[in-house]
């Protein structure tokens, strides 16, 4: 897995002049699992952001870090690479960087490459064309602490003079030996005066060249590689145990399942209500009639049913965080893997799927560590299909209101728990199934392969952890604030305009009643009428703003799913046969304007959302439409 | 049956010498292994070359695979694949399919 953040925003800043604001500026360059953005938040802790390049999706943290002299330096944390032959798009956009090709910013003023010292010859193979490219440049070797720990050791002055370059000795996660990193962006760190002969540069497109020029250099510089780390060894007999590794792997999976699901509900609870009682405490202080509506009903409860699911987010994300800094995550893909490869996926997939179970957009944003394309757009096209915490909403109140609490399914488990679990499984298997449709039709071609370095077991740092649940919390807000926030103001301006005599439509004679009544004739098949209508057109902005509006539609106040009057209202309005279609259209359809923004971002263009639209909604609507011929036949 | 001394092969170490020895299975612990994939846990061996597509190669060698380096079979996943090798100073897992594509010498061999 890749060190750096595995997940990036929806909404970023773009990069231009004025973020450089005329500071020096340094971009921090190094192979993936250097520890490369431990050290980029030990420079500017709290003062970074994330910016992308215009027309790439590639992103990068940027940051000001303050010198012990009080002079402030504009700092880039590029990608994780191992090269810079632009064969990526992570590859193009560092070389890109590097080289002044991106004139926003121009050529960086200086740069220190992030190296591994424990793996210092597989890592100096990076160094080679950045050295290359002649501008000041400091060397960090981190994991300083490991290298001891485990009995190895180099001579930086020797490695100094033979590279041309100052080297820092460095523990990131320790704090070791910043202080070298800050001297050297105070432009006070003097670049070492070669007294020996130096081995020249490679050749760069010679790879083995390459090896064989870092292979000198370690021996010139009195490199002793470290024994190899007996701690992993005895874990990896632990976790990838024949069998006790499939037994934690499954437990793991399971206590993540419970935290985002049990775990996050007081905390979601709290959130809501947090929400409610101060959109009820604001209403008095607006004037009566149109502002207050669109100001407390469309944004402030709009934006608060997406601000719901910020716990259970970050919950989910300092899962991830602690599973991935401690070097978990990468076992768990090698568990998966065998599994996954059955379906034509692979065990970095594995990650993202279980992401999407909270949600698909943190999902989609994680298939960045699978290399293969491939296999990427794979895992992007059915991440949606697994059941996201805002279907769950919708399943409760239809499941309540047309399965009685008492009805028994098999044994001690009820009728509502089964249906539950069926929605669950069928999602999963519809992404099963369209895998290996995608496997034997448009991604037939290419081939899956799967490369995957075991990083050594290490404690995860709070710090790090604690800043990267602020910057999710940041740009999960960003979003809620911003594309979700715009949508539902449109939704709001449907359901309560055209007025007469400056009062709100009745819902039939609304502009959105409008579009229900015009579905029509597509729906009924279903057993739906305008009003579910309604609900699924509302519904494709975000899935569970299909209550709201049936509860405004119903005339029923601060609906929501646990409502006795709604579920009523439904029970007088479907069939059962409708409520399963209704069900099914929910387990299958990719409602999500979010998802949709994502994948066009995460794929570079329309032409795969298209396809993953155009592809759900059409196999939702065929499952409801046999779900309900299916229903209405047996009763 | 069990073979006291391997015979040099009179072929070159091809897919004629893979397809062989796979025919001959497991019976076979005598026949040297030629490929990744016959490497079994806690052996160790030479690289040779690297028989796949250019851009894999690549990435490989990024990962430490050059021809000649010292590479160790040192676990596998739960359930035999992927399997995990030590090269160049990291851990690195493949799946045995490719594994399969990347010839190996045995260490005694090695001209270093």
């Amino acid at each position: 897995m890749a060190g750096n953040d595995s997940c990036h925003p929806v909404a970023t800043d773009s990069v231009d002049a004025s973020i450089r604001a005329g500071q020096h500026y340094v971009a921090l360059v190094g192979p993936p699992n250097a520890g490369k953005t431990t050290l980029f938040n030990r420079l500017t802790g709290l003062r970074q952001k994330v910016a992308n390049f215009p027309g790439v999706t590639v992103e990068h943290h940027v940051g000001r870090a303050r010198t012990q002299q009080g002079r402030e330096v504009f700092v880039i944390d590029l990608p994780g690479v191992y090269s810079l032959d632009a064969r990526s798009e992570d590859e193009r956009v560092t070389a890109d960087v590097l080289t002044g090709a991106k004139t926003e910013l121009g050529r960086p003023d200086s740069v220190v490459i992030v190296l591994d010292a424990t793996n210092l010859h597989r890592h100096l193979l990076l160094a080679a064309p950045v050295l290359a490219l002649g501008l000041p440049t400091l060397v960090v070797l981190n994991m300083a602490d490991d290298l001891a720990a485990r009995g190895g050791s180099v001579d930086t002055a020797a490695l100094a003079a033979q590279l041309g370059a100052p080297v820092a000795l460095v523990s990131a996660a320790k704090g070791d030996g910043v202080e070298k990193v800050m001297q050297f962006l105070e432009g006070s760190l003097a670049r070492p005066h070669s007294t020996t002969k130096r081995v020249e540069l490679p050749v760069l497109q010679d790879l083995p060249g390459c090896r064989t020029w870092a292979g000198q250099i370690g021996t010139k510089s009195g490199y002793r590689a470290p024994a190899p780390p007996v701690w992993t060894r005895r874990l990896d007999g632990i976790f990838l145990h024949p069998w006790l590794g499939p037994l934690i792997f499954v437990l793991v999976v399971a206590a993540v399942f419970e935290t985002i699901f049990s775990g996050a509900q007081p905390l979601m609870d709290a959130v809501e209500k947090l929400i409610v009682t101060s959109g009820n405490s604001l209403a008095p202080l607006l004037p009566e009639g149109l502002l207050r509506g669109a100001l407390i009903d469309g944004v402030w409860n709009g934006v608060g049913s997406v601000v719901v699911f910020l716990p259970q987010i970050l919950l989910l994300f300092l899962f991830i965080g602690v599973l991935e800094d401690s070097g978990y995550l990468a076992r768990a893909a090698l568990i998966a893997d065998r599994t996954m490869s059955r379906v034509g996926l692979q065990g970095k997939a594995f990650i993202p799927l279980l992401s999407a179970y909270a949600c698909a957009v943190p999902a989609i944003m994680a298939t960045r560590t699978i290399e293969n394309t491939r296999d990427r757009i794979a895992t992007i096209l059915i991440a949606p299909f697994m059941t996201c915490s805002a279907r769950l909403p919708v399943y409760l109140l239809i499941v309540a209101a047309f399965i009685p609490e008492t009805a028994p399914f098999a044994g001690p488990i009820g009728a509502r728990t089964a249906a539950l679990l069926g929605l669950y499984i069928i999602g999963f298997l519809a992404a099963i199934v369209t895998a290996q449709l995608l496997r034997s039709t448009i991604l037939r071609r290419e081939r899956s392969t799967f490369i995957l370095e075991l990083p050594p077991y290490r404690m995860p740092s709070l710090r790090s952890l604690a800043l990267r649940l602020w910057d999710r919390a940041l740009i999960f807000l960003k979003r809620a604030g911003t594309v979700i926030l715009g949508v539902l103001m449109v939704l709001w301006f449907l359901a309560n305009f055209p007025r007469t005599n400056g009062q709100p439509p009745d819902p039939e004679h609304s502009y959105a009643g409008h579009i229900g009544h015009a579905a029509e004739p597509a729906i009924q098949p279903l057993g739906f009428n305008w009003k579910v209508g309604v609900g699924i057109v509302a519904s494709f902005a975000a899935r569970e703003a299909i209550i709201g509006t049936l509860g405004t539609l119903y005339g029923i106040e601060n609906a929501d799913k646990d409502s006795d009057k709604l579920q009523e209202a439904l029970r007088a309005d479907l069939t059962p046969a409708g409520a399963a279609a209704l069900l099914v259209f929910f387990a299958f359809a990719m409602q999500c304007f979010s998802t949709t923004a994502i994948v066009r971002r995460e794929t570079g263009g329309w032409f795969w959302p298209t396809v993953q639209f155009s592809y759900m909604t059409a196999f939702a609507y065929c499952s409801a439409l046999i779900t309900h011929a299916l229903v209405s036949a047996r009763i | 049956m069990q073979l006291d001394t391997p015979k040099p092969s009179p072929y070159p170490k091809s897919r004629v010498q893979l397809s062989f020895n796979k025919l001959r299975g497991k019976k076979l612990e005598s026949v040297q292994p030629t490929s990744l994939a016959d490497l079994r846990c806690g052996q160790h061996a030479v690289l040779g070359d690297l028989d796949v597509a250019d851009e894999l190669r690549r990435r490989l060698m990024e990962m430490g695979f050059f021809p000649g380096s010292r590479i160790d079979a040192t676990g596998c996943a739960p359930g035999g694949d992927p399997r995990i090798y030590r090269v160049d100073g990291s851990e690195i897992a493949l799946r045995a399919e490719t594994a399969a594509q990347i010839r190996i010498r045995p260490l005694a061999a090695a001209a270093d």
